[in-house]
């Protein structure tokens, strides 16, 4: 059973000056398994992510990705050790086109001893975001497009189509569908279960209650920068969980966050 | 993947394909002008402004006019190949014009002859052992000079965070102070034959020459290279390419090191066909330069604009001098033009990008 866990974080703790973000977080993630992290603006959710992909440094504590402890030096030591992020706020480069985003700081090229003029391989990353976008099942009908003129909708699913593009070992959104429509929502959803189908485990960050319910098997709650309560899906519910959130509960064995 | 059809839940997609590209509108703007021109010519001239209509020449192109157009506007075409990277990584550079003094001085003080018409060079600046230099020496140290500027220039505004515009502007000045500096204001001349190769071979056509060569290489550079693919990824959106794991830092320093290059190749160009360096060379090249570029489609937001469009920008500025000159009319008029022409540049790049992003 231990092996199966994909990520562990000990006592992550994370201070901007004397801001306390983030307090001593012990999670665990296993292989296949979707958990969901909720808690109001500010309870430590981004923060609890950005210390696992290494935008930011943090304070102390260990994180064990893979059955080995690591300390990512940035964002892209973590995605080559397979860890996907989809930013909230959408890092795509809007006057790229599809496969330039999907690529961007890792092309494919050729001629490397050129340095940082080796020459891009177009045809190949084509090729691979094609295939990456059908094992996604996005449609997006020309990937010649700038990101510019797509929609808000297909420009989520090019920046969930990056972590199909390449193994990912752990997927990790934060709040996916925070600016979309109901449609584009339900598109993103159903993408993401055919992650949960592929057996690829995922951390989504989300305010929206339905969404949570519907899409992980576990509920991780955030409160004033701690966890306040880990919960299986069928040990609660939604009211519920809105009392973790607010502090009106606090679950076993995380009294300290009360 | 062309199926229009419908996505997952049933969500329609925009189809459109991509939008024309600006370099079509600037080569349009390019023939309109000539036109322009060319009717202007007829009317008050009576003669063509592009053709041969003396029948001169033995193409039924005026050649003259075809070498002298692109030939003013060479030398400062090359720093415009610099700005064009500068600006699409959304920065701005306003040091090449005293770059290009800078490095004309020094460099001249490396390619000097040793004697003129049998006598000493009158001009000399260091002893015998500067004389007579192989012409690698001058290209070395001027290059040099391009590339330290270039380097604090990338330095200051990748590591201090001052805007891009304040870190130029100060080597602006400085480069510009330490050119006079180096002669005390003196004119440095009389270079070596080797020297002169550089600015008047080729039938004076070498200008021409290095300046398409570099366009050539910038344009695959820019679209071919993760060099060039990263420095629109930081102009479009410096923060996504930060997450994405590009050096963004280290990416700027190289962009301003090259445009400090350019610049210096230009001084040298410069110096050698005016057989001469004085210290106020290139005053205002860097304007020129900026405004071929935005003129040329180039985005001052960063992330859009192409060698391409640059070059076309650059033609049109050696159209519009031309033609003021062709058609007999103060040189004062072509400046108005010419600034009236950069605006409207920039006018019509906010509204295609105010159009753009109103449909998505």
């Amino acid at each position: 059973m231990k092996d199966d866990i994909i990520l562990e974080t000990r006592g992550l703790t994370k201070h901007y000056g004397g801001v306390h973000a983030l307090e001593d977080a012990n999670f665990v993630l296993r292989n296949g398994e979707h958990v969901a992290i909720v808690g109001d603006n500010g309870a430590g959710k981004s923060t609890f992510v950005r210390q696992i992909t290494a935008v930011e440094q943090r304070t102390r504590g260990d994180v064990i990705f893979d059955g080995k402890p690591v300390s990512f030096g940035g964002p892209l030591e973590a995605r080559e050790a397979g860890i996907e992020t989809v930013f909230q706020d959408l890092a795509l480069a809007d006057d790229l086109d599809v496969p330039d985003n999907i690529f961007l700081g890792r092309e494919k090229t050729k001629a490397n001893w050129l340095g940082p003029f080796r020459i891009l391989d177009y045809k190949a990353m084509r090729q691979a975001t094609l295939e990456g976008l059908e094992k996604t099942a996005v449609k997006i009908p020309n990937i010649a497009n700038t990101i510019r003129n797509m929609s808000g909708g297909q420009r989520q699913c090019v920046a969930i189509a990056r972590t199909a593009s390449f193994q990912a070992k752990l997927t990790i959104m934060d709040e996916p569908t925070a600016a979309l429509g109901v449609q584009e929502t339900a598109m993103v959803e159903n993408i993401i279960r055919t992650l949960k189908e592929a057996g690829q485990p995922l951390i989504i960050i989300s305010h929206n209650m339905r969404q949570v319910f519907d899409l992980a098997d576990r509920i991780v709650v955030f409160r004033r920068g701690r966890i306040a309560a880990n919960l299986t899906k069928d040990q609660t519910d939604p009211q519920d969980i809105v009392q973790y959130i607010t502090g009106a509960k606090t679950g076993e064995g995380y009294e300290d966050a009360a | 993947m062309t199926d229009t059809s419908h996505g997952i839940g049933g969500l329609s997609f925009d189809t459109r394909k991509r939008t024309r590209p600006p370099e079509l509108n600037v080569f349009f703007a390019l023939i309109g002008i000539v036109v322009i021109f060319e009717a202007l010519g007829y009317l008050l001239q009576g003669q063509s402004f592009l053709f041969d209509s003396a029948d001169r020449f033995p193409s039924i192109f005026n050649e003259a006019r075809l070498k002298i157009i692109i030939l003013q506007v060479a030398i400062v075409g090359i720093i415009a190949l610099g700005s064009t990277q500068v600006i699409i990584s959304h920065g701005i550079d306003l040091s090449p014009g005293s770059v290009v003094g800078l490095t004309a001085m020094v460099a001249m003080s490396f390619a000097q002859t040793a004697t003129v018409n049998g006598n000493p060079n009158p001009k000399a600046i260091f002893g015998d052992w500067a004389m007579d230099l192989p012409v690698i020496a001058p290209i070395v140290v001027g290059l040099a000079i391009g590339f330290g500027a270039g380097l604090v220039n990338g330095l200051l505004i990748a590591y201090t965070r001052i805007p891009p515009f304040i870190a130029t502007l100060g080597m602006m000045v400085a480069a510009r102070g330490a050119a006079k500096w180096w002669s005390k204001g003196r004119p440095i001349s009389f270079p070596t034959e080797e020297f002169t190769w550089i600015g008047n071979g080729l039938g004076g056509w070498m200008p021409v020459v290095i300046f398409i060569g570099l366009a050539i290489l910038f344009m695959l550079v820019l679209k071919y290279t993760v060099y060039g693919k990263h420095t629109y990824a930081i102009g479009s959106n410096e923060a996504a390419a930060r997450m994405s794991g590009i050096n963004v830092e280290r990416h700027k320093v190289l962009v301003y090191v090259i445009a400090g290059m350019l610049a210096s190749l230009a001084a040298l160009v410069l110096a050698s066909k005016n057989l001469t360096a004085q210290a106020g060379m290139g005053v205002m090249y860097e304007l020129d330069a900026i405004a071929m570029t935005v003129i040329g489609g180039v985005s001052l937001n960063g992330g859009r604009g192409s060698v391409i469009g640059t070059v076309l920008g650059a033609l049109i500025f050696g159209v519009i001098i031309s033609g003021f000159t062709f058609l007999k009319l103060d040189a004062y008029y072509q400046e108005m033009v010419k600034g009236a022409i950069i605006v409207a540049a920039v006018v019509l790049d906010q509204w295609r990008q105010q159009r753009q992003s109103a449909r998505s």
